[in-house]
């Protein structure tokens, strides 16, 4: 079956993470961490907001909103750094301990490698990305009585925004030793969040240079503009209304003005598509 | 599962080569591997015999020259999954058991799902790893995984199997278990290609050897071509003269170590001539013995005259 090796080895990177204890201490932890914040969640938004009075329902509406953005940014720092760490030693490792040469011996092309090992561990993170947001929103629903607006849609730029990452440190792997391959991969998460920021400040003070230099930033690596995506999809309409049209809020990381737009979306996917093609060439071309 | 006779040879190189940088891993191999047959691949260490494996394998392109592995062009996915390789260095995945790394390569070398079971029970039964099937890698011995690498070589009942330093972390027994296999896939002609520093053992096993350095072949022929050049006669003798001695230089040359003179050049046929004129010139013949030449000092003279001593 054409492209059946991808899909063997997709099986085996996901065997992996799970024969290792990767999934289970994963798992275990975020239930924990779900635990806890949902916890706090309820102890915060049943505290009275002035005079010992009980906040009026806007009020605990704003302020579980506002924490749950919180624990979206927790998430999404979960996720980014799990990705690179999962992945920074993916091909790189097999080809330092000889586990690739048997394998590629095989009558399997060396993109049958590459795009299985992408493709078994973005199962990974989309499956951990589902599992544990579902939990929590379903938790702050249920204990706290606040439903986000686009809860889907706040995962599915999460899970995005792990997958850039999942990408660009597969690219590494293919190339550098694992530490150096995840921290150069840090780097540049921590540069296009900063970017992110710059940009957005720029934009609210009018500053051209520093706007573009953000807007270049976030379109070499497109994880900020991701993150505010999932940030607009958990903005009830209550908080965009109340930021208005004030410059201070559009340079805040916590708050999203409005959606990406569709051409940015579109870049992210050419994105992880073209490092991905990046990544098969690197791999195609090392020596063994 | 007798090899066609009709077929070329399992493994013909012209001028392979292979450079990293400046760096010339393999110069010019020429050769020519008969199928059938168990070919062994000795040199110096950094010779570049990893290397030729490699480019033989396909994991590694050639930077001149050309060459076939059985019948297709170098790098050809399909003929992969015809062939079995034992890598030098090799690991793995040492969270699977024996028999879950059997099955993936299974799986990757394309064999139908419905064999897959029953190729790895034989593979795991002819390495003797059965009763440690169901254990993880991780938790086996260096000749443990040595077994299952080899195991891993031989799914699928490929035609041509590469094994670089099969016998490396094993003990005698195991040593002693490789040879076996070996002569077992001959039987049923299957082409060996190995590639080992134990020349006992090259020799024990092998019909042809080919001997290389610095990338290219500096001997090649059936076992006892190669060695036999370095064949001689020891001669037990004593009450030869020194001029006597300087007389015996008609038969070629000879070193003396006590009592035993030892021709480097007699053929059988020239020994009764030897022995006759030893006795013309005085010497008293106490014993005659045909020095047969091992591999190892065929390896030894040849690496001597390259520059290697």
């Amino acid at each position: 079956m054409i492209g059946a090796p991808i899909f063997v080895i997709a099986r085996l990177t996901i065997r992996e993470a799970s024969r290792r204890r990767l999934l289970l201490a994963v798992v275990i932890l975020t239930l924990v961490l779900i635990g806890a914040t949902t916890w706090g969640f309820a102890i915060l938004t049943s505290l009275p907001c002035r005079n010992g009075e009980p906040c009026s329902p806007i009020e605990s509406k704003i302020l579980a909103a506002t924490l749950l953005i919180l624990v979206a940014f927790m998430f999404s720092f979960i996720l980014t750094l799990g990705a690179v760490f999962i992945t920074a030693p993916a091909v790189v490792s097999e080809v330092e301990s000889g586990v690739a040469l048997a394998m590629l011996a095989r009558p399997i092309r060396r993109s049958d490698v590459v795009i299985g090992k992408w493709l078994g561990l973005a199962t990974i993170l989309a499956g951990y990305t589902l599992v544990t947001t579902s939990i929590e929103f379903a938790a702050v629903s249920v204990f706290v009585g606040y439903t986000p607006p686009h809860p889907i849609m706040a995962s599915t730029f999460l899970f995005a925004e792990s997958l850039v990452m999942l990408t660009l440190a597969l690219l590494c792997s293919t190339r550098l030793p694992p530490m150096t391959g995840g921290v150069v991969a840090l780097i540049l998460f921590g540069l296009a969040w900063i970017g992110g920021i710059a940009r957005a400040v720029g934009e609210a003070l009018g500053a051209d240079t520093v706007r573009t230099i953000g807007q270049v930033t976030t379109l070499i690596l497109p994880t900020d503009g991701l993150w505010r995506g999932a940030l607009f999809s958990l903005e009830p309409s209550l908080l965009l209304q109340g930021a208005g049209s004030g410059r201070g809020f559009a340079a805040n990381p916590f708050f999203a003005i409005g959606p990406p737009p569709p051409e940015y979306l579109a870049w992210a996917a050419a994105w992880v598509v073209a490092i991905l093609g990046l990544a098969v060439f690197s791999f195609n071309r090392r020596q063994l | 599962m007798r090899p066609p006779q009709n077929l070329g040879p399992a493994i013909e190189t012209t001028e392979l080569a292979k450079r990293y940088g400046n760096q010339t891993a393999l110069a010019g191999l020429t050769m020519s591997v008969p199928r059938g047959e168990v070919f062994g691949f000795l040199g110096p260490n950094g010779a570049g015999k990893t290397t030729a494996i490699k480019l033989l394998v396909g994991l590694i392109r050639p930077s001149a020259g050309q060459g076939t592995l059985l019948g297709e062009p170098l790098g050809d996915r399909e003929t992969r999954r015809r062939i079995g390789y034992l890598p030098e260095l090799f690991r793995y995945q040492e969270w699977l058991t024996a028999r879950e790394v059997l099955v993936l390569h299974s799986e990757l070398a394309g064999i139908p799902s419905v064999m897959r079971a029953r190729e790895s029970d034989s593979a795991l039964d002819t390495v003797g790893l059965v009763r440690r099937a169901d254990d993880r890698v991780g938790t086996y011995s260096k000749g443990m995984q040595q077994r299952l690498g080899l195991a891993v070589a031989l799914l699928g009942q490929p035609e041509l199997v590469f094994l670089d330093e099969p016998t490396s972390a094993l003990d005698p027994v195991g040593r002693h278990d490789v040879r076996e296999v070996i002569r077992s896939l001959k039987q049923r002609g299957t082409t060996v290609f190995l590639n080992s520093h134990l020349l006992t053992e090259v020799e024990q096993v092998c019909d042809r050897v080919a001997v290389i350095d610095r990338g290219r072949v500096i001997a090649i022929g059936a076992l006892d071509e190669v060695v036999g050049s370095a064949s001689g006669v020891r001669v037990r003798v004593n009450g030869l003269t020194t001029v006597a001695e300087e007389q015996l230089r008609t038969h070629g040359g000879f070193t003396v170590e006590q009592d035993w003179y030892t021709f480097q050049a007699v053929s059988d046929e020239e020994v009764p001539a030897l022995v006759a004129n030893l006795v013309r010139l005085g010497g008293q013949v106490h014993a005659v013995e045909r020095q047969t030449g091992s591999l190892e000092s065929r390896f030894l003279e040849l690496m001597e005259a390259t520059g290697h001593s």
